[in-house]
């Protein structure tokens, strides 16, 4: 009877800790172990402020993969990865752009699907973007009168 | 005059040394006797009940109520700048970085370290470290590793159930009594929290883990005579882990992250 006692004491505790580990790194961490198959796309943005590793891309409100990388790229461009899901397809002239949420949110990739019937392939590059909107110059632009 | 004086200060540095040296040499012998077969399993798994199993009743009590008072007390100052909607980010994430991994270390210091160090330091007075050595088995093999094993296992895992159960606390007193909406509070807060963190959190968890029971072992181990040597030994063995965890928590946030 000790015996078991102790064991199942043991394995009582080491299952709720690993329980709670697993909810913190798979429901907050965002940490993907099974599941989740992505491929890459890559875009260019003259400006990709804000966006990091890990920020969300949207079609329509609606999450759809990660940003994967942004590095600069030799023409002075952020080249930007996107790990999108593998069951949405992206068309050729579908349109990234750098958006934020709400007036201070934080920043996020928005897809617009475009009306090609050419479906990126893996690899594939975004060609139009549009790129972050710097509320300081915005404000600097209509207080000075210029817009 | 100066080269008594010089001669006192090279004494004290000289037996600092030696004692931090001691220590360290004390860390390196567990640490090569957990690779070195025989593996004492059982006794093993009794030290993650004692410092594990035993350790969850308070450590959800504790737990709870720093989420709670977190929540409590940030939503009031939020609420001067009309955010409360990142209460549920600025909860989980001093949980998960800083409190959970250091208040449920001290808690563990205190309710399992001071009774290893008093556990260790009687048999060391009662002669039965001695006993061992003369039968040629290594009291370290014996009392140490399988503590320090366990350490290493269980800081993380009572870390995170601190963690959730904090963070639990935090929905509580901020969804259902401040009347914040749930969805604010769990979705702000996966925005915000990225695997590092976590990362952070357990790395931190498991220095503490071998700091507190490196310490809490060696202070028993080489207690000084009598119960007036145990006690003390135990005292100090409390204090210095405590201190030294809020030091390393500071240098490990300062310099690795």
């Amino acid at each position: 009877m000790k015996k078991i006692d102790l064991e199942l004491s043991v394995g009582f505790f080491l299952l709720i800790g690993i329980l709670c580990l697993g909810y913190l790194s798979i429901k907050l961490g965002k940490l993907e172990i099974i599941g989740g198959q992505h491929y890459m796309l890559y875009a260019d943005f003259e400006n990709a402020g804000g966006i990091q590793p890990g920020s969300s891309i949207e079609i329509g409100g609606v999450e759809v993969g990660r940003v994967a990388s942004v590095t600069l790229d030799k023409d002075y461009q952020a080249l930007v990865g996107l790990e999108i899901n593998d069951h949405i397809k992206v068309q050729e002239d579908a349109i990234a752009s750098v958006r934020t949420k709400g007036l201070i949110g934080e920043r996020y990739v928005a897809i617009t699907p475009g009306g090609s019937d050419k479906i990126l392939t893996p690899g594939g590059k975004i060609r139009e973007t549009e790129s972050a909107i710097d509320i300081e110059q915005l404000i600097a632009k209509f207080a000075f009168g210029k817009v | 005059m100066i080269e008594k004086f010089l001669r006192a200060t090279g004494s004290w540095a000289i037996s600092i040394l030696r004692r931090m040296g001691h220590m360290f040499l004390f860390l390196l012998r567990s640490i090569y006797y957990i690779f070195v077969p025989p593996f004492k399993f059982r006794l093993l798994l009794r030290e993650i009940r004692f410092i594990g199993t035993k350790s969850m009743t308070v450590i959800l009590l504790m737990g709870s109520f720093t989420g709670m008072v977190l929540a409590l007390q940030i939503f009031y100052t939020l609420r001067k700048v009309g955010s409360e909607a990142m209460l549920g980010p600025a909860v989980a994430i001093s949980l998960i970085r800083e409190l959970g991994p250091v208040l449920s270390a001290l808690t563990i210091t205190g309710r399992a370290g001071s009774a290893l160090a008093a556990e260790i330091g009687i048999m060391r007075i009662s002669e039965q470290i001695d006993a061992l050595t003369a039968m040629a088995l290594s009291p370290i093999r014996y009392l140490i590793v399988p503590k320090m094993v366990a350490a290493v296992i269980v800081f993380p895992l009572l870390a995170a159930i601190y963690d959730v159960i904090g963070i639990f606390g935090g929905y509580f007193v901020g969804v259902k009594l401040l009347g914040l909406s749930a969805g604010t509070y769990f979705s702000q807060m996966k925005h915000f929290i990225v695997m590092e963190d976590i990362t952070i959190g357990m790395y931190k968890a498991l220095t503490f883990g071998v700091l507190v029971l490196w310490i809490c072992c060696y202070k028993g181990f080489y207690t000084g005579y009598g119960a007036e040597g145990v006690s003390k030994a135990t005292t100090e063995a409390v204090v210095m882990s405590s201190v030294l965890i809020l030091v390393s928590d500071y240098v490990l946030g300062a310099f690795f992250i």
